[in-house]
């Protein structure tokens, strides 16, 4: 019984690492970069991160770029009175001691002007750009078209 | 077994608790806004072959509805991965149950690939794209809102705001309820599961 038990814990598939890993810039921490596999390049891609504020002073994040993108662009979906749409964001408040995510159903990162498409198990750097935080470039960990989100033990999400 | 006073009240109590839970869980979303009077929506669409599909011809299965559009990064492909995990997890029962993708921007999500766009969420679910008087039809005929709005930022210069919600249709043809955008799959799971 405990072989079988060893047996089904190594033969799980091997868990995405990169979405799952911290990165700090001053009092931020980045987690849960990832973005969606795409079907080609015509159709804009998406990216989610969840960004936390440990400081006492209130940030915002104010843009994104990457090399895999043309055009990328922060994005919120609002849904009024059942119908959604889809704003762009000028920036994305990040206030101090909160967590802000950008997650399905909210704001998001819009890949637009995929420069290739984008597979699962893929990963592209992509550069957030924080009013008073400055630039840190995170890697992006491309999942399946039907992810949720990363599977991190400790994801918030 | 006798009970005693306190004991018949209590559970005189616990029923109608019970009660009002059910029918507070019951009530909210069963009928549309604009009616107290169940209806069935109709519509006629080609697929993604070119293929004429209509609701009479899904009659006795239950339909799953999203109207979408394939260039929609964030809200389409979430409720089509719900779709597609429902689909799963539903077993053999799946055979009971039809997921329909209408598109909305039927033009562009032609030219893009529609067939390709809804496989790679689940190979059950059917794209359906017609023309504009066939699409507006559609939508009306659910009662539901979409329109076009001119974007520069965005690709092609336009995006599509639209009603982000999954609806349920009977084996009848009778529209059961909507499943707002960002249910769980497994509240339409246990949903399905008591119907089947």
């Amino acid at each position: 019984m405990k072989a079988l038990i060893l047996f089904a814990v190594l033969a799980l598939p091997a868990a995405p690492v990169l979405a799952c890993e911290t990165f700090t810039l001053g009092d931020l921490t980045i987690e849960h970069a990832w973005s969606r596999a795409t079907i080609g390049a015509d159709r804009p891609g998406v990216f989610y991160v969840e960004i936390k504020n440990n400081g006492s002073a209130d940030d915002a994040l104010v843009g994104i770029s990457t090399s895999a993108a043309g055009m990328p662009m922060l994005h919120e979906t609002v849904v009024t009175d059942g119908i959604a749409s889809m704003p762009h964001a000028m920036s994305i408040p990040v206030p101090a001691g909160q967590n802000v995510q950008l997650a399905p159903g909210g704001y998001h990162g819009m890949l637009m002007g995929l420069t290739t498409a984008l597979k699962d198990g893929d990963s592209f750097p992509l550069t957030l750009t924080f009013q008073n935080a400055g630039d840190i470039t995170v890697p992006v960990e491309v999942l399946s078209m039907r992810a949720e989100g990363p599977d991190c033990e400790h994801a918030g999400q | 077994m006798r009970l005693t006073r306190l004991q018949k009240i209590l559970w005189a109590a616990a029923g109608a608790a019970t009660l009002a839970y059910g029918v507070l869980m019951v009530l909210p979303n069963r009928v549309p806004l604009e009616t107290g009077v169940a209806f069935r929506p109709s519509f006629a669409l080609p697929d993604a072959a070119g293929l004429q599909r209509t609701s009479q011809d899904f009659a006795g299965k239950y339909l799953l509805v999203f109207f979408g559009f394939t260039n929609c990064p964030d809200v389409c492909p979430t409720t089509l991965a719900e779709v597609a995990q429902v689909m799963d997890e539903l077993g053999d029962d799946a055979d009971l149950v039809q997921p329909l993708f209408i598109s909305i921007d039927p033009e562009r999500d032609r030219r893009l690939g529609l067939a390709e766009f809804t496989a790679a969420f689940h190979p059950s679910i059917i794209g359906l794209a017609g023309d504009e008087a066939q699409t507006r039809a559609a939508a009306d005929s659910f009662r539901i809102y979409f329109a076009r709005e001119d974007d520069a930022a965005a690709p092609d210069g336009y995006t599509m705001s639209h009603s982000p919600a999954l609806y349920l249709i009977g084996p009848e043809g009778d529209w059961l309820r909507q499943f707002t955008y960002g249910t769980p799959a497994a509240d339409i799971l246990a949903d399905l599961q008591s119907r089947l």
